[in-house]
């Protein structure tokens, strides 16, 4: 288990941007550390209060709609990462935390990319749930990274289609291209030197195409891991 | 407009009429019984193929899709020969990497049967290759490194290329889906054969081994997106590995020109 951090950390330095650029409980739930006052360190998860009811999250219509959609994943990715991150599984090796840091700095950039990009039209921080997910588990991390990977390829690739700006279609075809090469990455560690980068399971071998799926076929496997309902019904479907 | 002679390649000159009239080709989905939207998807590569012969009683698709088409098989021709070739060179792939290269060139290979059944007689012809590139890669069958580093390049280029061309498929969504499909995948080989080589699978900034290969990854350290400085979120390197960058075809075929013979 790593020692608690000075405050001249760097890594606290970054921890302490991404509490800022986020709500202090959805820092807390992400970053599954205890604030303390004296020093930091990686600890059991502090969910801090139950919640409380919320309304649903409006994804929107439009280009907007897709844009949140975009965002909804890349918060839940940009989580996922920062905690696989601050609580590496036992024995994790350097090359593979290396990984996993870029992929979290990633999918950070992403993150918070799309929220500028939306600006005030962005959905709310949402409410992660990682409970199903064993974090000291290598087989757990990596398994649930391939699963965010793809689902996050197979989104894009769905959803180009239905943007209408030119210009956010390309921004949408730069990050895509990215997951993909994060999925593949994670399949690698999974089963090195296989087929498995780009396997059968995910890429038709008679046509050589990735996965491309609607958002009301990526939402619910999503949504496993998001306490909010997130209501999609006004994205364009056509 | 005449068919396309079957004799002619991509370089002998892209059409620059027949800018595409606005076809819907939601219209055209809706004709050929679309169910579900995620079957449509999983259907669009048969989609794609009946559209391009009979798409509003037309027999070919608008120009701009066409030479989108034929552009990017133009790719897939050169990347599974390159791969094909490199597999039946004795001694060449490692027996420990063929299961990552024989998967790569079974995909490349199913991309040109993809786009050609999609452009018909509209496809262009297969080029007339040189790996060597004139003889600047003497070794690319005989030495691995070479090899490999020619499929980054190749690949790479791939993803910029197919990137770069999107947004001249948008209103067509069948074969813009089809064709992220395939980007898609283009991305997940050029990571796997980055990091064969000892390399991370994403790029950063612009920054690459092979000196030779400069000109793929011009342009892939800029940190500025939609007039958002990203760099700031995270770091300079980590943002300009989040976004690849597209290429335009111009570009992309004075690359791809070095290994076709004129």
């Amino acid at each position: 288990m790593t020692t608690p951090r000075t405050p001249d950390d760097p890594e606290l330095a970054f921890l302490d941007r991404l509490a800022h650029a986020a709500s202090r409980r959805q820092f807390l739930q992400w970053a599954g550390i205890t604030l303390g006052v004296a020093a930091i360190g990686c600890g059991s998860d502090d969910m801090g209060t139950g919640p409380t009811p919320e309304t649903d999250v409006m994804l929107g219509s439009g280009d907007v709609g897709i844009l949140n959609y975009a965002y909804a994943l890349e918060q839940l990715e940009a989580a996922f990462y920062v905690k696989a991150v601050m609580q590496p599984y036992a024995g994790m090796p350097a090359a593979e935390l290396a990984i996993l840091t870029d992929i979290r700095d990633h999918e950070i950039t992403h993150r918070e990319f799309l929220k500028a990009a939306l600006g005030t039209a962005a959905i709310r921080d949402l409410d992660v749930d990682f409970t199903g997910i064993d974090f000291t588990s290598r087989a757990s991390v990596l398994g649930a990274a391939r699963v965010f990977e793809d689902l996050g390829v197979a989104a894009y690739n769905g959803a180009g289609r239905l943007i209408q700006d030119a210009g956010y279609l390309l921004l949408a075809g730069k990050i895509v291209s990215v997951e993909a090469r994060h999925a593949s990455a994670i399949r690698d560690l999974l089963n090195p030197g296989s087929a498995d980068f780009a396997g059968d399971d995910v890429v038709t071998a008679s046509s050589g195409l990735d996965r491309a799926l609607v958002p009301a076929d990526v939402l619910p496997s999503a949504g496993a891991y998001v306490t909010d309902s997130i209501d999609a019904s006004q994205l364009p479907t056509a | 407009m005449p068919q396309r002679p079957t004799t002619q390649t991509i370089l002998d000159g892209i059409d620059p009429d027949l800018l595409a009239h606005a076809v819907s080709r939601r219209d055209a989905l809706s004709h050929l019984g679309r169910g579900a939207a995620g079957a449509a998807l999983a259907t669009a590569p048969v989609a794609l193929g009946v559209m391009a012969r009979s798409a509003f009683g037309r027999s070919r698709m608008p120009g701009q899709v066409v030479d989108v088409l034929n552009f990017a098989l133009t790719l897939e021709y050169l990347e599974a020969e390159f791969y094909a070739t490199g597999l039946d060179a004795g001694g060449l792939v490692p027996a420990s990497d063929r299961p990552v290269i024989m998967q790569i060139a079974k995909h490349e290979a199913a991309h040109v049967a993809l786009l050609k059944g999609a452009l018909g007689g509209e496809a262009v012809a297969k080029p007339t290759f040189d790996f060597t590139a004139g003889g600047a890669f003497a070794d690319v069958f005989a030495n691995y490194a070479t090899f490999m580093a020619l499929a980054q390049g190749f690949e790479d280029t791939g993803v910029r290329a197919y990137k770069g061309q999107a947004g001249n498929l948008i209103g067509d969504g069948a074969t813009l889906t089809t064709a992220l499909q395939i980007h898609s995948v283009e991305a997940r080989h050029a990571a796997q054969v980055r990091r064969m080589r000892g390399q991370k699978g994403w790029i950063t900034n612009a920054s690459t081994d092979v000196a030779a290969l400069q000109a793929v990854y011009a342009g892939e350290g800029t940190t500025s997106q939609g007039g958002v400085n990203t760099a700031a979120f995270t770091s300079a390197s980590a943002a300009s590995e989040a976004f690849d960058e597209p290429l335009g075809m111009d570009d992309v075929l004075a690359i791809a020109g070095m290994f076709i013979q004129t």
